[in-house]
């Protein structure tokens, strides 16, 4: 099958630390991938990079066999959610407003069955109009993961998903990604749990060298 | 699933901003409080000649609310950096140009605006001649327009920085200057009755200018601050 990711001799630095170099990899629809390394090795530095954040890089990157430029990415942006360390929900805002305009920066119009129903699947029914500020921690995380339920994507990633997550939602999420990569999305993650019921999972290590 | 369209967009973007300043009233609130308060000083400090005040008044309003616009522009980027919204914003297929646009414009009409509203009361306090009123208000309309822009490039240039707000004064003060300069120079123009109409064309052309080209370069600030 068509690779929708390909990354070959990808290298890095950061802080004139040589982070990575050569990499190659390719990521093809359905597959999870999960990027490990100790702290510093770059994980975040890489998600970074594949997301478009990051443009010190050397090396190839192919989404859909379109190569990115740091600058011009249009499809990536579109097929594609990043979810980074800090979630890029205003407290001030409620779950619904935040949403609403998380949709619309990615030129969307949400209904409020759709956005309903996203909340719903990250098990927030009846948080829609409270402001995040009053939810807790891991109520916040799911009030971000209910982007991926927004609208329909091809890849995901996803920088430490399970931070704040009690047990129950890091088994739910398991399952979407499960859900997501059986329907042929494909999923790029960094993390420090087990993901033991994540299959068909796929590693890269980072730092090994060192 | 509908696409949305540009004027969709807009509203949405603008509607949003609106809504989280309203929401944190406090920050709102500042600049306008240190504009009063610190006019309210200058007849205390200065005594309470009126010729004196007079002479000194379109200076004295242009100067604090050239501050007060720097004191609100250090915060235009700084939540939304740290909450990663920033991110988002450089992710989006959303033209960043048009996205600082209205987030700068958003900013304005909160805080550029309201200080000009403010400003015909706190110049009466200060004995300004009533002539140089509508010249007041219609100089600094334009004028804190291109504060905010200019000041949005320095806070789009220092949001990555821990202690940004030294270096963003540094940065941007050279910057105020003409605009310090056509401002009171049009109000004083108009309080001695002379015509005020140039420097005010020159406010004007300065805001179109400013509002077509700034985006640009606080488009290209961000991308360079978030580049890590």
């Amino acid at each position: 099958m068509q690779s929708l990711l390909d990354i070959s001799g990808l290298g890095f630095e950061r802080d004139g630390r040589q982070l990575v170099r050569g990499l190659s990899f390719a990521v093809k629809p359905g597959e999870v991938l999960r990027i490990e390394g100790p702290n510093g090795a770059g994980k975040t530095s890489l998600l970074r990079v594949l997301a478009g954040l990051y443009s010190g890089y050397q090396g190839d990157i192919h989404f859909n066999d379109e190569l990115l430029t740091s600058r011009c990415r249009p499809l990536l942006q579109q097929q594609s959610l990043f979810l980074g360390h800090s979630p890029a929900i205003k407290m001030t805002l409620t779950a619904r407003e935040n949403l609403e305009w998380l949709a619309a920066l990615q030129c969307r119009q949400v209904s409020a069955g759709i956005l309903e129903a996203a909340l719903a699947q990250v098990g927030l029914t009846g948080y829609e109009d409270v402001p995040c500020r009053q939810m807790s921690a891991g109520q916040q995380r799911r009030v971000a993961l209910a982007r991926l339920f927004l609208a329909p994507l091809s890849l995901w990633m996803l920088d430490e998903p399970f931070t704040a997550l009690d047990k129950t939602a890091v088994l739910e999420l398991e399952g979407w990604i499960n859900d997501f990569a059986a329907q042929g999305g494909a999923v790029v993650l960094t993390t420090h749990h087990d993901l033991t019921t994540v299959t068909p999972l796929q590693s890269i290590v980072l730092g090994g060298s060192r | 699933m509908n696409p949305l369209s540009l004027t969709g967009l807009c509203r949405a973007l603008l509607r949003r901003e609106l809504t989280v300043m309203l929401r944190s009233r406090a920050e709102l609130a500042n600049p306008l409080f240190f504009f009063l308060m610190v006019c309210a000083l200058f007849p205390l400090g200065l005594g309470p000649s009126p010729q004196l005040l007079a002479t000194m008044a379109p200076g004295i309003l242009w100067i604090v609310a050239l501050l007060s616009v720097l004191m609100a522009s250090d915060s235009l980027f700084r939540s939304d950096f740290e909450d990663g919204t920033l991110e988002q914003v450089l992710l989006s297929p959303v033209s960043l140009y048009l996205i600082v646009l209205i987030k700068t414009l958003g900013h304005w009409l909160l805080t550029g605006l309201p200080l000009t509203l403010l400003a015909p009361l706190l110049a009466l306090m200060l004995q300004m001649p009533s002539s140089g009123l509508v010249v007041l208000v219609l100089s600094l309309a334009a004028g804190s327009l291109v504060l905010s822009f200019i000041g949005a490039i320095g806070a789009a240039l220092t949001v990555g920085l821990k202690r940004g707000g030294v270096l963003l004064s540094l940065l941007v003060l050279p910057l105020f200057v003409p605009v310090l300069i056509f401002g009171s120079a049009a109000v004083q123009r108009a309080v001695q009755g002379m015509d005020s109409v140039s420097p005010l064309a020159l406010l004007a052309a300065m805001a179109l200018l400013s509002l077509a080209l700034a985006p640009l370069a606080i488009a290209g600030a961000l991308r360079v601050s978030l580049d890590q």
